[in-house]
């Protein structure tokens, strides 16, 4: 199959969107002719002009609100943030308006808005751009929160945001966005709440999320020259969470890690916890363990960055840790 | 200025608005309405005045003083009392409350417990109706309180670079809550910044309808033909407390108040229709004890209706489950 890489793959999923679907718009800043800091709009341009492909202002929250005005409508505002760490600065739109819309009108309104940015901690890029924030955003009612982590995924859960009534955040992590892949050609959507697989095992259980994924599997395929058997799962989506397939990987292995970039207090690895624990607690033979980012700012300098970040090494040592409880 | 039958309307309308608020405002005290309640007495010809030029199609966003936009847009009483009352039959099925209206089939897109938003939200009404290039329009209807908040710095330059066909309506009234304008505003005006935003900005008296209706016309006329937003600062006051049941003291004197209730909107365009022998009196009692009715009746509609069922509370949040 042919390869692209994961920014080349949600380029194709909202290229054949917007030459379907005429009410498609994207905002952001040098999203134009430009074609984006992350080259996420390459080419649009000249195919779709100005208006669909409209350069801003740096005026998030203007933006943010305007998208919602819009998205109630009757069009399909894509909104690029460049840097996630952007959308701060449109929070209340996003959380009293956006999240709510749909409620607060008893569903007579939809908010079909895509609300991408980058993410992630990387290339010194300091605290303003480095944030990751989907745990903020899973813990409000509203929202859906996207966290691909290859390039096949990133394609078919862009359509599927594209093609959602519902506000959705598809957060891309910089370190993956020029990995390359295997992308099918054509249109195809995955679904929401539908977590991947991404190495089967049967020994102990990791969730991966978004960026620790790759390095995840990485990890566990070393692991495997010792005999240890490690099931390596990839949520895609945060909100809605696919704890079925969660609980399932643990009702085999009885062992849980959780590994995340972002903040463990009130982080997606406590949710995932408390949810194994609430519904799969007979299934453990050992303590759930997570493996986060320090909870921290980012710092600049790259001895320093590193320190924050789960490495291969982390990763490895909490799983012998875990297989030794 | 408007035909006769227009001219008629107006006046039902201002009365449907001022009726059904001073009915809120029993009900407040009664204890059937059972969060805040933000009445538009003193400010009706704003909300007559826009949206007599407005269709179902184009789209309205408000405050948290919206019950008037609601009402002039095309929300029957009915269902705004319910809404506040908090039963199903409500315009938010008992979701939103007196801050929280919504009927998208007449172009009411929502009021707003939060400042601001509005006038990026019509500013984004305008951009989908500037991308569907339909004639449609949208607008915002905010106190003097949003013009020193960034959304409308923010909203106002987006639409004007984009030349959207969106009306930025401010109605001044002084007070932002109980913190006067001529202290939290570097500029004392309001309808002379359009120039900062390359924007087409105007004052008029908020309290004469017909002065609003006329620059609504002109307003929606630019809009419609694709020249862009304006903004309109209309001059008023609310005569009532800024949420019923608070206490309306310690920030302005009562002179002042009676002074503004002197220049009621009612009562001048009463008098105004009087003198030009517009209509008679018998007419205007006529219009005056139907739309008396009509509030009654949307009283005794909510009172009766059905709460929200419990097991409801869930829908709703999402489009798709």
């Amino acid at each position: 199959m042919r390869e692209l890489t994961y920014v080349e793959a949600t380029l194709e999923a909202l290229d054949s969107a917007m030459a379907r679907d005429p009410s498609i718009f994207v905002v952001g800043e040098g999203i134009g002719e430009r074609g984006g800091n992350f080259n996420t709009t390459v080419g649009l341009y000249d195919k779709y002009g100005p208006e669909r492909l409209c350069d801003t202002p740096i005026s998030e929250r203007g933006f943010v609100g305007m998208c919602a005005g819009a998205a109630m409508t009757g069009t399909r505002p894509v909104v690029d943030f460049m840097f996630l760490d952007f959308i701060l600065d449109a929070f209340g739109e996003l959380v009293n308006q956006i999240a709510k819309m749909q409620y607060m009108s008893s569903g007579r309104l939809k908010m079909p808005i895509l609300l991408r940015g980058a993410i992630g901690i990387g290339h010194s890029a300091a605290t303003h751009h480095s944030g990751s924030y989907y745990p903020i955003f899973a813990h409000l009612p509203g929202f859906r929160v996207v966290v691909p982590a290859i390039p096949s995924d990133a394609k078919g859960l862009f359509t599927t945001a594209l093609q959602s009534d519902d506000p959705v955040l598809f957060l891309e992590h910089k370190s993956l966005l020029f990995n390359r892949g295997e992308v099918p050609e054509g249109e195809y959507a995955i679904p929401f709440g539908q977590a991947r697989i991404a190495r089967e095992g049967s020994d102990c259980t990791l969730v991966a999320i978004g960026s620790m994924v790759d390095k995840s599997v990485a990890v566990c395929d070393k692991l495997a020259e010792d005999g240890v058997s490690a099931e390596v799962i990839d949520p895609r989506t945060i909100a809605p969470l696919d704890m079925e397939t969660i609980l399932e990987s643990v009702s085999k292995t009885g062992r849980l890690l959780i590994v995340d970039e972002t903040f463990q207090p009130c982080g997606v690895g406590a949710e995932i916890a408390a949810q194994v624990i609430d519904q799969g607690f007979d299934d453990l033979d050992a303590p759930i363990r997570r493996l986060n980012g320090a909870h921290v700012p980012t710092p600049y300098s790259p001895p320093l960055e590193l320190a924050i970040v789960p490495e291969p090494d982390d990763i490895e040592q909490s799983v012998r840790d875990l297989l030794a409880e | 200025m408007p035909q006769s039958e227009q001219l008629l309307s107006l006046y039902r309308q201002m009365l449907i608005i001022r009726y059904t608020e001073e009915q809120l405002a029993r009900s407040h005290q009664m204890g059937l309405i059972h969060g805040a309640c933000h009445t538009y007495v003193g400010e009706e010809a704003i909300a007559t005045g826009v949206c007599a030029h407005l269709r179902p199609d184009d789209a309205v966003f408000s405050t948290h003083r919206g019950h008037g936009h609601a009402l002039a847009k095309g929300v029957s009483p009915r269902e705004v009392v319910a809404e506040l009352f908090g039963r199903a039959t409500g315009c938010s099925q008992g979701r939103g409350g007196s801050m929280h209206l919504f009927k998208p089939e007449v172009g009411m897109m929502g009021t707003s417990g939060i400042v601001g938003p509005c006038i990026l939200q019509a500013t984004g009404a305008g951009y989908s109706f500037k991308l569907l290039k339909s004639d449609q329009v949208g607008v915002a209807f905010f106190g003097d309180g949003a013009v020193n908040n960034g959304a409308f710095h923010e909203g106002l330059n987006l639409a004007s670079i984009w030349k959207l066909p969106t009306l930025f309506v401010c109605e001044n009234n002084l007070y932002a809550t109980e913190v006067p304008f001529s202290y939290s505003s570097g500029n004392p005006h309001v309808g002379n910044r359009g120039p900062a935003y390359g924007m087409e900005s105007l004052t008029v008296d908020g309290n004469d309808v017909l002065a609003v209706y006329e620059a609504a016309e002109e307003a929606v006329q630019r809009a419609r033909g694709g020249e862009g937003p304006t903004l309109i600062e209309c001059r008023t006051y609310r005569t009532r407390a800024h949420s019923e049941g608070m206490r309306d003291a310690g920030y302005r004197t009562q002179e002042e108040v009676e002074a503004w209730k002197e220049r009621d909107p009612i009562t001048r365009y009463n008098e105004w229709l009087l003198e030009n022998e517009e209509a008679g009196p018998e007419t205007l009692a006529g219009i005056e004890a139907e739309v008396k009715e009509m509030v009654a009746d949307a009283e005794e509609f909510a009172r009766n209706s059905p709460w929200p069922e419990p097991d409801t509370v869930s829908e709703h949040v999402f489009n798709q489950r």
